[in-house]
């Protein structure tokens, strides 16, 4: 990241979003809504004074540490984020909320706070546009028998995270929800929203691995009794099956099955499970429990969907070009898509579809011309009658209405247009043709067929 | 000739991404279809205008099929959703003009769907089958008790 944040080619929009998409590859125009941190950022240093002087804690659950410890108002994302500026929180902010306190701009060295800055507008000239905008996790909320949000001490795999991390809300102790008390079992539970006709059907691929070195550290850390419920173990990968082996040999118990519910007695947890091994219910009597949460499409994948001219799966993971052959580029040209976007997967992945796509985009421009294709739309501007109906049916936007001695006539941006004839077969007055499959051949290619059935009857008759 | 089994002559206009690779699926697994199909391969289900399927009737064809993309599955995003709009209508149109609507198929049929494709022209086949050669109709002169 912070190679990425000193490139001198690279420009890093962060806390901004891509309004508006038009263009064609090699020629993009995005507007880009640049939201206002209330920070300049070419006056902030980073140094962090101001976070420190901030008097404000609130707990944030979209936040980085997931709704864990507190965060200030104004605030970096973590203590690693690329560009290190702060941002203020207005909707939490003593000075945006009740007008008095200001403590950050005098603590400011060097002057930065802005407490008026607004929203800039930025439009953007692109060649290719890259489109990495990951996932949402599972909420772990929706599937009540769990009890989730009910149960203090059922934790969510995201949650576990952050508290294994050194610099995390906890240092890095694993602790039940009152702060202190170190678990003596932990049970994982395993495919949480994945693999589940209720929620997702599909398997989120990295929960496995994730649930395993969480059992793997957490145990190493606290000394815990670990028990994983799975369905199947799915630990596909390099040194991954190694991996689950080392576990079973660590300790860890692994039960397959599913956890029916979880029930509180006592001080416990009590995770009903029938162990298909065994083919016996089983009731594990625990002091945390985690969630290994799936990962589901962006809440708000359609929609960028929608803007970059990308289609969606049922599930609202973004569809690439092809799932074998074409995985990183999608079906408007100049448009790529890497990471989580496209469907779950893991970091070794998610690296190699990025690179993959950048590699891509370096192509289009060393070559700095672009294959089109061949097929493409034209029309007869002699008998185009300007009714629109082309423009309204082209899936690319690529047909658009220009002037021709006076009259509007549709014309075809053939760097768009991607030849699926939609707009030869929409308009009335067959003004336009699709190359190679234009009316007279599809008519002869027809009249051919139906003469070939003919004559066969012909000689039946015949005979 | 009245005696010879009346074999229904079908044109196919199949969608290039999905049908016709449907179709072709079909032909690598080795499964049977009816040889009353003749296939057209077009681009795109949108590019198939009405009037070519009428044009198509007028040449002698007894059915028409028209298979393309399942909706959202257009590999042109939005191609068949025209197609989608366009034709009941002219089913109407066709019902309008004296030609049984049943006559022409619209479907839509993925590249994975082999065995759909089969089923489809199987049972299109069949169905035609029951209905009176309508190229017949046209040859035919017109009955005096009838006007």
């Amino acid at each position: 990241m912070m190679d990425a944040g000193r490139h001198p080619n690279i420009t890093l929009l962060t806390y901004s979003e891509v309004e508006q998409v038009s263009g064609y590859v090699g020629k993009f125009v995005a507007r880009v809504r640049k939201r206002a941190r209330s920070v300049n950022e070419e006056k902030c240093t980073g140094c962090g004074s101001c976070e420190e002087k901030c008097p404000r804690r609130i707990v944030d659950e979209q936040g980085f540490n997931v709704g864990l410890g507190k965060r200030k108002v104004i605030y970096r994302p973590f203590a690693q984020a690329v560009p290190a500026i702060p941002v203020i929180d207005r909707e939490n902010c003593l000075f945006f909320t009740k007008g008095k306190c200001k403590l950050c701009e005098t603590a400011c060295p060097t002057g930065a706070i802005d407490y008026e800055q607004e929203d800039e507008t930025l439009e953007l000239e692109v060649g290719n546009i890259i489109v990495a905008t990951g996932y949402d996790p599972f909420d772990a909320r929706r599937l009540t028998a769990y009890g989730y949000g009910r149960y203090p001490n059922v934790f969510t795999s995201m949650e576990i995270e952050r508290m294994l991390s050194g610099s995390g809300p906890t240092d890095g102790k694993i602790v039940l929800r009152d702060g202190e008390t170190v678990p003596q079992s932990v049970a994982v539970i395993h495919c949480v929203g994945s693999r589940d006709e209720n929620f997702n059907e599909y398997c989120s691929k990295v929960c496995c691995m994730v649930s395993l070195k969480q059992a793997h550290l957490v145990h190493s850390k606290t000394g815990a009794r670990m028990y994983e419920c799975f369905m199947d173990m799915r630990t596909g990968g390099k040194a991954y099956e190694e991996f689950y082996k080392r576990l079973q040999s660590e300790g860890v118990t692994f039960i397959n099955g599913r956890p029916g519910e979880i029930q509180p007695e006592g001080d416990k947890l009590v995770v009903s499970v029938e162990d298909r091994a065994l083919g016996r219910l089983m009731r594990l009597p625990v002091d945390m429990v985690i969630l290994s949460i799936g990962l589901e499409a962006r809440h708000d994948a359609r929609e960028v969907a929608k803007l970059f001219g990308i289609s969606c799966d049922e599930h609202g993971w973004l569809k690439e070009k092809h799932p074998k052959l074409d995985p990183v580029a999608t079906m408007t040209g100049g448009v790529f898509i890497a990471g989580c976007c496209q469907g779950p997967r893991d970091i070794p992945d998610s690296v190699a579809q990025g690179s993959a796509a950048a590699a891509r985009v370096l192509t289009f421009i060393r070559q700095g011309e672009i294959e089109g294709v061949a097929a493409t739309a034209l029309v007869d501007e002699m008998m185009c009658v300007g009714c629109t109906q082309c423009v309204q049916t082209c899936p690319y936007t690529a047909i658009e209405m220009v002037d021709n001695r006076g009259r509007q006539v549709a014309r075809v941006n053939e760097a768009l247009c991607q030849g699926c004839g939609t707009c030869a077969g929409t308009c009335p007055s067959k003004a336009i043709t699709l190359r190679h499959f234009t009316d007279q051949q599809l008519v002869a290619e027809m009249v051919g067929a139906m003469n070939v059935m003919w004559e066969l009857e012909e000689a039946e008759v015949v005979a | 000739m009245t005696e010879r089994t009346y074999e229904p002559k079908i044109v196919g206009f199949l969608c290039n991404w999905c049908s016709y690779a449907g179709a072709d699926l079909a032909g690598s697994a080795r499964l049977k279809y009816p040889p009353n199909l003749k296939i057209v391969r077009v681009p795109c289900s949108g590019r198939v205008s009405p009037e070519l399927i009428l044009r198509t009737f007028k040449e002698g064809a007894d059915g028409v099929m028209m298979l393309g993309c399942h909706i959202g599955d257009c590999h042109y995003n939005t191609g068949n959703h025209r197609t989608a709009r366009r034709m009941p209508v002219l089913k109407k149109l066709l019902e309008f003009t004296g030609i049984e609507p049943e006559r022409f198929l619209a479907k839509w049929v993925a590249a994975s769907e082999g065995g759909l494709f089969v089923e489809t022209v199987q049972e299109f086949t069949e169905m035609l089958r029951g209905l009176p050669p309508l190229s017949s109709r046209f040859n035919a002169p017109a009955n005096p008790e009838a006007s």
